[in-house]
């Protein structure tokens, strides 16, 4: 961000006129399907990203992850840009920005326009090939998405584990809040290499089978890969008929373990109360992390109660695409934004029967429904908790 | 900024030497991070045996939270979630990245460790000084190739400005092997403060961070 230098600038800081921020484009790139549409197409027939993979070279013994495939990869970045010049986690970032900047007309070069990039590992599994490649630093790579796009301003990284993507909106959205931008484009990305699959599986948090989240026999995530991206304006006669609001978000911290969340939900509930003070009204669906794992579903269905939100139809998408960590903010945003829009609420795939302490009401079957809101929420290694609400204007 | 804020205090750990408030905390002639960090734990007088287990990030960025906030008393003043921590560096957790790849680089010496794993996200720093203050406030950790005071200045400024927090623990904690650098600022409500280093500002955030 530069700083302000300008008189009207001063001036805008120093009123700080109240502006809200709308949600103006979209798009999720999943092994379903290389837009949003053709996403929630996939999803709506029932089918999921997740299979089970023999591939030696990630790892010794087979796995269940939801990977894109890198040939269909290759070739969708093919038709604009040259291949040759980009990593694998750099194709998939530009072609999920390029789709949603191609709904839209603003202005990339003009100063008024933030990008935020979000991502757990970026490009680690250069790791393996090439230890000394420069692009194993976070700001390399975003600064190659961000001259291929010519964005005006530096890049801003955020990478906060598992709450990243969350964090990539509330922080877009507060800076042109604050009035430092009109505009921001927010993308989150990660893929899956060894590194990242040893590493779970080093904790023991991999399913043996589909990821079931908040189900009886849950035993673990699938690990998925993903990019979404977002792009918030200030600017409401952008956004057509229905006008949805990012409004504000909080991170929070449960101060307890740094790889196993607080058995109260403390951070999560704190960063709930703190939506539901700032805009009390009554929520209509909570779009969970719900990972799969023994203590996060647990945690959540714990800090939702608390909440008092234990009625509140609740689902995860982690059982269509797996957990895509610094992408899954964004992406599960982008479909709780699809369903207030389309009036439609997604099941929980994977789940059958209820395996958590508090019974939360989780979506067990997609069914058209009008909906004013969303709740999106988070939890990471870390001890990190996020959570942002959208809604109709 | 609507609310006047003033830096009050900061701690700058760099070249083997830690300075607290301008003053010289700690020196050592080793080159080797770890000793230099075993060295200033024992000069701080503490006891907290989860330091022993930590990266080399998390134990850089813990010891300057230390001796920044040791003659503080925060809880007296604030509750835990009205305290934030924003944290920034250049290489992520890429050290200890490194660290975990050779765990795996082998098929036949294959030893993926989840005591070494969980330190390969940079905001796992940010969680061991939320554990050891009892911190539950806003937490972000940004990535940028240099410290930057402006970015630093106008991202706290809204969070005070919001009343999101009321006190916030921010800077730089950036280590690559042996060469490490972290820079931490104590930043309060002017109102609620006696004491202060200098105005919350880009320029004196600046100047603290390049003052040897």
């Amino acid at each position: 961000m530069e700083e302000k230098t300008g008189f009207y600038d001063r001036l805008n800081q120093i009123i700080s006129f109240v502006r809200d921020v709308y949600i103006f484009a979209d798009s999720i790139i999943t092994p379903l399907g290389f837009t949003t549409e053709d996403n929630t197409e996939a999803m709506l027939a029932g089918r999921s990203g997740i299979r089970l993979i023999e591939d030696e070279k990630m790892s010794p013994v087979p796995f269940y992850a939801s990977l894109i495939d890198s040939q269909l990869l290759h070739n969708r970045f093919s038709s604009f840009g040259d291949p040759k010049k980009y990593t694998r986690f750099e194709k998939l970032a530009i072609c999920s920005i390029k789709d949603a900047l191609s709904k839209t007309d603003i202005d990339l070069s003009d100063s008024r326009t933030l990008f935020i990039l979000s991502t757990t590992k970026g490009n680690v599994d250069l790791l393996e090939t090439d230890p000394g490649d420069e692009r194993l630093y976070l700001w390399n790579t975003a600064n190659m998405v961000q001259r291929y796009f010519n964005f005006r301003n530096q890049p801003v990284i955020i990478s906060d584990a598992c709450i990243s993507g969350v964090q990539a909106i509330i922080t877009g959205a507060r800076m042109i809040r604050a009035g430092f931008f009109d505009n921001a484009v927010i993308n989150g990305t990660d893929i899956i290499s060894e590194f990242v699959l040893s590493g779970f599986n080093s904790f023991q948090s991999l399913s043996k089978g589909l990821c079931r989240p908040f189900d009886k026999t849950r035993d673990g995530l699938s690990l998925g890969e993903g990019s979404g991206t977002i792009i918030l304006t200030a600017d409401p006669s952008l956004c057509g008929k229905i006008r949805i609001e990012a409004g504000e978000g909080f991170s929070t911290n449960d101060a307890n373990h740094i790889s196993g969340p607080s058995r109260t939900g403390e951070g999560l509930f704190l960063a709930i109360s703190r939506i539901l003070k700032k805009t009390p009204i009554a929520i209509d669906f909570i779009s969970a992390h719900g990972t799969a794992t023994s203590y996060n579903d647990e945690m959540e269905s714990i800090a939702i109660t608390r909440a008092g939100l234990q009625n509140v139809p609740v689902n995860s998408f982690k059982g269509y695409w797996g957990h895509t960590l610094g992408a899954s903010g964004v992406i599960e945003s982008i479909m709780g934004i699809y369903s207030i829009r389309n009036s439609i609420l997604f099941n929980t795939a994977g789940f059958s029967e209820p395996g958590v302490s508090n019974p939360i009401n989780i979506i067990t079957r997609s069914e058209s429904r009008e909906i004013g809101n969303c709740l999106k929420i988070a939890s990471g290694f870390g001890g990190c908790n996020a959570a942002i609400l959208f809604r109709k204007k | 900024m609507k609310e006047s804020c003033t830096i009050t205090s900061y701690c700058t750990i760099r070249d083997n030497i830690a300075i607290h408030d301008g003053r010289l905390l700690f020196e050592s002639k080793t080159k080797n991070f770890n000793e230099f960090a075993s060295g200033l734990y024992r000069h701080s007088g503490i006891s907290y045996p989860k330091f022993h287990k930590m990266d080399n990030l998390c134990k850089l960025g813990f010891l300057a939270a230390e001796i920044l906030l040791k003659e503080k008393n925060l809880s007296y003043k604030y509750a835990g979630d009205e305290i934030g921590i924003i944290l920034m560096n250049s290489s992520s957790s890429l050290d200890t990245d490194r660290n975990y790849q050779k765990t795996i680089s082998n098929r036949t010496d294959y030893f993926p460790s989840p005591a070494v794993f969980v330190y390969t996200l940079p905001n796992v720093v940010i969680g061991e000084i939320c554990i050891r203050h009892k911190i539950f406030g806003e937490g972000n950790f940004f990535i940028t190739e240099k410290f930057n005071p402006s970015f630093v200045f106008n991202y706290i400024s809204q969070l005070f400005d919001n009343d999101f927090v009321e006190c916030c623990i921010t800077g730089w904690v950036e280590i690559s092997g042996n060469n490490f650098e972290s820079v931490l600022f104590l930043i309060e409500k002017t109102g609620k403060t006696e004491t202060g280093i200098a105005n919350f500002e880009p320029s004196e955030i600046e100047s603290i961070y390049n003052r040897k």
